[in-house]
């Protein structure tokens, strides 16, 4: 066995090649990115013609390792927690058609929000889907619960999903690995129609999803993930789920904890360990790294049954991660916290580089929108959203992938006009593209900046989708070519940029203005690369 | 052995090249590393930190607890403030004296050094000029490494193997010059102690 310090989605990366998988697909999204990364730049997975591939969004990742299921090979996709929001319709029916090969979803759910727009917990779109997640609580349970996954997956002939949160994705720790296995061959599913969703087959496939669904909570009372855990003191029983069975252990020093624990990795829940403790203590505290759904689960809407403690009574916050600390309040232990935070110290938000093209666009704009009144911006998720900040101050709104344009149309129906949309170049062939079709087909009165920085910036430089093909696109999709601008975004192109962004905000149908320069973090690694190979 | 160290800077200043360094350091050592770092939206010049901890008994918490780091080391001065909720009394901060200084209303960098000076165990260091002077500006990073090696319990001999297996690939000429950049940090926190 090799041991190898690895981050928690690294360690999912290493045990995917390991476990013979044939393919992986994801669009880039924190925390989830390193994942896909890790295979991108592993040597041993290009060996093995493991496919590794950015997709257009979280959706056509998900349908694509579907097929790749479908035809017999191990496959996993990867995306942030609100990236399966977007992966939703075909997650929900890759339960209703099963898998072939092992087919392994992992999502990353982002508690706190340290780069997202919500804290919504991925495991309630796996119970809602009825299909088994596994939830591990550090790098190597991650690392031991990929290759358990798709053996999982084959043997149910069901789709797994694998949740995390940030501080485990992000999180470095040693991991011992196992030997690789091979990948499978080609094999189609003994049933040709298990795929074809019509009524009549969908309905059996659902009731075959449905009595499955026993066999999948004994499954999860024998296989080690979850575990009853003996304690003396029953004044109290506590249940927890990942990470926060670390922050219980952090808080005794002898990691003895005189109450009985069962600690959950694996769903649906195994419900003897549940019963066991709930029959032996007087009441029991529910710690999930994540949105109460145990612990709502156990109380009942009525609470009539036992006495449960947790997020929704106030015992533990009802939003944000766990840590140490409030596990230690919630246990009734004494509050560590050291020396306040001086006065002084000042608030330090992210902002966009020194250099970075966005910067000179938003100026452009916030010039050329001077005579407008104010609110009439709808921007997207990127990094140009840091513009919301001071200086700039340039956009009114932010919700999810591509409703920068969709928000325009809407608003100029209802009389704002001009309304500007503002999207990256990746997030626009994530989900901008078919909003731009309503705008043209209705001729809506709208203008749109599509930022081609020509990567995928906030997440660290991935490829975009739309390199070099942003104009065809916009064209193909109806925009009159006299209304598509490219500009050049500098400081001495200013002024004409404030002039061709006010003449489009002039005119009365869709207007596409393509700023466009490269983003200033690829640009100077690219540079250093040359740099270093003429050396 | 214990050690809870919170490594503070300021997106894009390499917190995490210390990180790694330290982290390879203790796991060649036959040391249990834990290591929870910031990656996403923050690293565009915001506030960053990285939770190390090392142990000779395995660790459960990717997070150290409020009052129980052994160490902050932080690459600039204010940011070096903004954890003192997880110092322990007892416990040792050092910092880089440049600062990082990407907002209108960053405070007067006197007035910042008082409050660093406030805690008792301090060592404050200008590790950007010390790394210019050597020659090598670009390596500040393993001066503050260097003064914040004598309360790490890894010898001298295996931070300098960890430096020379992480930056090899990049040649001997950086290699040394990172080395030289640890000792003179080293140097300095051994001064700052003794008086």
């Amino acid at each position: 066995m090799q041991k190898l310090v690895l981050l928690g989605d690294e360690a999912i990366a290493q045990a995917a090649i390991d476990a013979g998988i044939s393919g992986i697909y994801a669009y880039p999204g924190t925390p989830s990115t390193e994942i896909t990364e890790y295979i991108q730049h592993s040597k041993e997975a290009a060996a093995k013609g493991i496919r590794a591939c950015w997709t257009a969004n979280e959706k056509t990742a998900m349908e694509t390792a579907l097929g790749m299921s479908y035809a017999g090979k191990r496959t996993m996709v990867c995306m942030k927690h609100v990236g399966l929001n977007v992966a939703a319709d075909p997650f929900i029916n890759s339960a209703i058609t099963g898998a072939n090969g092992g087919l392994l979803i992992v999502s990353a759910d982002d508690p706190s929000m340290h780069s997202s727009q919500n804290e919504q917990d991925s495991r309630f779109y796996g119970k809602f889907a009825l299909v088994p997640i596994l939830e591990p609580s550090n790098q190597q349970e991650a690392y031991d619960m990929v290759r358990y996954g798709f053996d999982l997956s084959e043997h149910f002939r069901l789709p797994v999903m694998l949740r995390i949160t940030t501080r485990l994705a992000h999180s470095r720790s040693g991991v011992e690995t196992r030997p690789q296995r091979e990948q499978n061959a080609v094999s189609l599913p003994t049933n040709l129609r298990q795929f074809v969703l019509l009524p009549a087959i969908a309905r059996k496939q659902y009731k075959n999803l449905l009595s499955q669904q026993q066999a999948l909570i004994s499954e999860s009372e024998s296989t080690g993930f979850n575990i009853f855990i003996e304690g003396t003191d029953k004044s109290k029983g506590i249940i927890t789920t990942g990470l926060a069975y670390n922050y219980l252990m952090e808080n005794f020093a002898d990691r003895k904890v005189p109450y009985a624990i069962v600690k959950i990795g694996q769903y649906p829940l195994p419900i003897n360990m549940i019963e066991k403790l709930a029959n032996e203590c007087d009441e029991i505290l529910v710690m999930e790294e994540g949105m109460p759904l145990v612990e709502e689960h156990l109380a009942g809407l009525l609470h009539r049954g036992i006495k449960v403690r947790g997020r929704l009574d106030g015992t533990l916050p009802r939003d944000g991660e766990l840590n140490p600390n409030i596990v230690a309040v919630a246990l009734g232990f004494a509050d560590t916290r050291g020396e306040e935070i001086p006065a002084i110290v000042a608030s330090r938000p992210p902002s966009l580089c020194v250099g970075c093209p966005h910067t000179d666009s938003y100026i452009a704009l916030n010039e050329a929108m001077e005579s407008y009144s104010k609110g009439r911006v709808f921007a997207d998720i990127g990094c140009y959203t840091l513009a919301a900040l001071p200086p700039l101050q340039s956009i009114n709104s932010c919700v999810d992938m591509g409703a920068s344009i969709t928000m325009a149309k809407g608003a100029a129906d209802a009389g704002l006009v001009p309304a500007v949309a503002v999207i990256g170049d990746s997030t626009f062939t994530h989900s901008g593209m078919t909003g731009l079709l309503d705008a043209v087909i209705h001729k809506a009165p709208i203008t749109v900046l599509i930022l081609d920085n020509s990567t995928t910036g906030m997440t660290g430089g991935q490829s975009s989708e739309a390199f070099g093909r942003l104009k065809d696109i916009v064209t193909g999709l109806g925009v009159e070519p006299e209304h598509i601008r490219i500009l050049k975004p500098l400081r001495k192109n200013h002024a004409e940029n404030v002039q061709a962004i006010s003449e489009e905000l002039n005119y009365d149908g869709v207007s596409v203005i393509i700023p466009t320069r490269e983003c200033i973090q690829t640009l100077n690694k690219r540079l250093r690369e040359k740099f270093k190979n003429k050396k | 052995m214990k050690k809870d160290i919170i490594l503070a800077g300021v997106g894009g200043q390499g917190i995490l090249s210390i990180a790694a360094i330290i982290g390879t350091a203790a796991v060649s050592s036959g040391i249990y590393v834990k290591q929870a770092e910031v990656h996403g939206m923050s690293q565009r010049g915001g506030d960053v930190q990285s939770n190390l901890r090392l142990s000779s008994a395995p660790i459960a918490s990717d997070l150290i607890p409020f009052g129980k780091a052994d160490m902050i080391i932080s690459v600039e001065p204010m940011e070096s403030l903004r954890y003192l909720p997880y110092l322990s009394p007892e416990a040792w901060l050092i910092t880089n004296t440049t600062p990082f200084i990407n907002i209108p209303n960053y405070p007067e960098v006197e007035n910042v050094m008082a409050e660093v000076r406030k805690v008792k165990n301090h060592i404050v260091l200008d590790a950007d000029q010390m790394a210019t002077e050597a020659g090598s500006a670009r390596s500040a990073n393993m001066v503050i490494l260097g003064a914040a090696s004598p309360f790490l319990d890894i010898a001298m001999e295996v931070l300098e193997k960890a430096i020379r297996s992480t930056f090899g690939r990049k040649g001997e000429e950086v290699v040394n010059m990172n080395l030289n950049a640890l000792r003179i940090g080293r140097q300095l926190a051994d001064a700052q102690m003794t008086n």
